[in-house]
């Protein structure tokens, strides 16, 4: 493996054998010292043209918990006011010493450009509503972890599924490991030709939520009310969104995940958010084990 | 001016092919046939090659006035010359758009300075191209316009439009429409499809080009003007068309090589040189475009030329702009897609295109006593595309091996192009 791009090719295989060294790296979280020396000596650079918190957070956790340095590359502080190009960005990181980016960009295929162009190992950390590799690896770590399999688990990913890069690479991740995957949208936030994809569709969450393992609730994004992808955020509700009485429907082991920050009161019920079938916090803890993981595939071993 | 001798192809002429030379004198055909006299004439040899009227391409970017660091009227002329094209049709969207009699006077002047081939040019239908108030369309057409195209754009004011209609219709202009409704494309980079799904980019479904085109349709009824589709991309709008032709409404179209050649799944790669207005759509849609072409509901091949700068096309997919260069590879492109006989090729690539254009001294089948406007095509040729005279390069054949191209090239009795090399 050269670079992270996404997971559309991805086999159950490679998907496992990614998992499997997380799984190792969550038992180095749980040490006294969470610290391995593994990759001392290399440069991390995380490289984020969008706002984010918690994914460049881990990433720089990650990094740091196996004894790399970090570089942050930001568009608020950055020359990129002053038109530099994503190019010659890349290449001044480059440059720096950088030897690994983590790329996050608002545009379809952004890390593999950033791949051709940099000559190190890219991991996508989110190219528009195309892919976002770690989010479903971490995603299905955790779902590993909490039922011991993926294979044969109903998963029912909820919302915006046309504008997110979390269902797509969710999808490929859940499919390639043996689970049965449901969109839930209305048709206004499906993609428009989903024909060919490894899943079942349906037009409300009432329609999954007695029979679902894994209820995974995407993020509204409540600007995307004004492009009327949907009427309002109380109609969005009514149908789509995981209030505590259909939370009640579900079955008494069924869990519910979010990829964050989560909009309490639309999409998830505050009190389903905090109950302790909840994998949310599960889920980010998850995200620098698998980041580990993947640093540590991309930098170290038979690559340092 | 010194003679010519065209010798050894074989010459479409109005009697069909016949394996002929032909004799050039002071741009003037004075024979044709065997046995020519080649006293004091320079001798271009044509052996396996077709030798037909001068291509004529409808739509091109020569990005003049305002744009040339991406090409220029030269630097356009150069590549259209080694394109096999004699006359090329230049669309108003520059910077200042081409609104204006003025500068439609000064961008065909510039074509004649530098003297490669003859540049027409398209006027704006809209001042500014705003699409707000009628362009000058006297003053334009005065200044030799015959095509008049917001190109870039749709007219997208359905009552506007009826009005540059009527007023056109009355001049006998040709309307050109680049169709596209932007309630329907905004936001999209690609076609609407399974392609566009996987990669979660915005869509622009082939609707937008259909609904635009029917709508005209209607007001082609109601105004009686010669209306003429460009880059037509998908099967829908074929049939609009083939309908439209067979109502006897004064229809035209044209394909772009590259929408004969590629379909959406090339943009799979997010590869920016596949980006283009109107987008790669499906296979089916190219094998519709095809067909419509070589049965003639298509009537021209136009490149839609679209050059830009390496620097901005070499970032991700959604931030490119649109267009892909298309002179110097249509001859190959076509011959692909087509394998079309002498006489559909150039039909397709020269007669009508010239007819639609407006263009007096081109498409003309050679004849003695005609003018010598004429392109040398080998069919059968193998070259790779690895350089060009284009000041662009974003092609995506760039470094393909292609088949066929121009051997020679005259216009007006002067040789542009010889033994596949622009004369200057």
């Amino acid at each position: 493996m050269k670079h992270l791009l996404g997971l559309e090719d991805a086999t159950r295989d490679d998907l496992e054998a990614i998992l499997d060294d997380a799984d190792g790296f969550v038992d180095v979280l749980d040490r006294p010292i969470p610290k391995v020396p593994a990759l001392r000596g290399k440069t991390v650079a995380t490289v984020f043209f969008e706002p984010s918190t918690r994914t460049r957070l881990s990433f720089e956790r990650a990094a740091k918990a196996l004894s790399a340095d970090t570089l942050s590359f930001s568009p608020g502080t950055s020359s990129l006011s002053k038109g530099e190009s994503l190019k010659d960005t890349v290449l001044t990181l480059r440059a720096m010493g950088a030897d690994l980016m983590v790329v996050r960009h608002r545009a379809v295929g952004a890390a593999a450009r950033v791949a051709a162009w940099s000559g190190v190992p890219v991991v996508n950390g989110g190219d528009g509503a195309h892919q976002h590799p770690t989010q479903a690896l971490l995603d299905a770590l955790t779902v590993r972890r909490h039922f011991g399999k993926v294979e044969g688990l109903e998963v029912a990913i909820v919302g915006d599924i046309r504008h997110s890069r979390v269902a797509r690479s969710g999808v490929n991740a859940f499919s390639a490991l043996g689970a049965r995957v449901t969109l839930v949208a209305p048709r206004t936030l499906l993609p428009v030709q989903v024909d060919g994809w490894p899943v079942a569709i349906a037009s409300s969450i009432d329609e999954v939520v007695r029979t679902a393992d894994v209820v995974y609730l995407l993020r509204v994004q409540a600007e995307r009310g004004g492009t009327a992808v949907f009427p309002s955020l109380p109609e969005y509700v009514s149908r789509f969104g995981l209030t505590a009485e259909r939370f009640a429907a579900m079955r008494p082991d069924a869990v519910v995940m979010h990829p964050g920050p989560m909009n309490r009161g639309v999409e998830i019920a505050d009190e389903v958010a905090d109950d302790p079938r909840s994998l949310v916090l599960d889920q980010v803890r998850m995200g620098v084990a698998v980041r580990m993981a993947v640093l540590f595939r991309l930098l170290g071993g038979e690559n340092a | 001016m010194t003679a010519i001798l065209l010798r050894g192809g074989t010459v479409l002429t109005g009697e069909g092919a016949v394996e002929a030379d032909v004799r050039v004198e002071d741009g003037t055909i004075t024979a044709l046939g065997r046995d020519v006299d080649t006293a004091g004439a320079e001798i271009l040899d044509c052996s396996g090659c077709w030798v037909g009227p001068g291509l004529v391409d409808l739509h091109v970017h020569l990005r003049e006035p305002g744009q040339e660091w991406k090409e220029d009227v030269a630097s356009g002329s150069a590549a259209a010359a080694a394109g096999g094209f004699t006359a090329v049709v230049a669309m108003p969207n520059t910077d200042p758009a081409i609104d204006s009699g003025h500068l439609a006077a000064h961008i065909a002047d510039r074509g004649r300075r530098v003297g490669l081939v003859d540049v027409a040019v398209a006027g704006a239908i809209t001042a500014g191209r705003a699409g707000e108030r009628l362009a000058h369309l006297d003053e334009l057409w005065a200044a030799g316009v015959r095509v008049f195209s917001d190109d870039g754009d749709s007219v997208a004011d359905a009552g506007l439009l009826r009005r540059a209609m009527e007023y056109l219709a009355d001049l006998g202009a040709v309307v050109a429409q680049h169709a596209e409704d932007v309630g329907l494309s905004r936001g999209g980079h690609l076609h609407e499809g399974a392609v566009s799904a996987r990669l979660g980019m915005t869509g622009i479904p082939a609707e937008a080009e259909e609904t635009v085109v029917a709508r005209d349709l209607a007001l082609v009824r109601l105004t009686g003007v010669a209306y003429h589709v460009q880059h037509v991309s998908t099967a829908g709008t074929v049939e609009l068309v083939r309908r439209a032709k067979d109502e006897g409404l004064p229809v035209t179209a044209e394909v772009a090589p590259h929408h004969l050649v590629l379909d959406h799944t090339a943009t799979l790669g997010t590869d920016s040189a596949y980006k283009m207005y109107p987008p790669l759509r499906t296979p089916d849609d190219v094998a519709a475009l095809r067909e419509a072409l070589a049965s003639g509901v298509i009537d021209a091949v136009a490149t839609d030329h679209a050059p830009h700068a390496a620097h901005e096309k070499d970032v991700p997919f959604e931030e490119a702009p649109r267009g892909v260069t298309g002179l110097e590879t249509a001859i190959p492109l076509v011959l692909d897609a087509l394998d079309p006989d002498i006489e559909t090729f150039f039909d397709r690539m020269a007669v009508r295109p010239a007819r639609i254009g407006g263009l007096l001294h081109h498409g003309l089948l050679p004849a003695v006593g005609g003018p010598a406007t004429l392109s040398v095509v080998d069919p059968d040729v193998e070259w790779v595309f690895d350089q060009s005279r284009s000041k662009s390069r974003n092609s995506p054949f760039l470094g393909a091996t292609l088949r066929g191209a121009a051997r020679h090239v005259v216009v007006g009795g002067r040789v542009s192009v010889r033994e596949g090399k622009v004369a200057w």
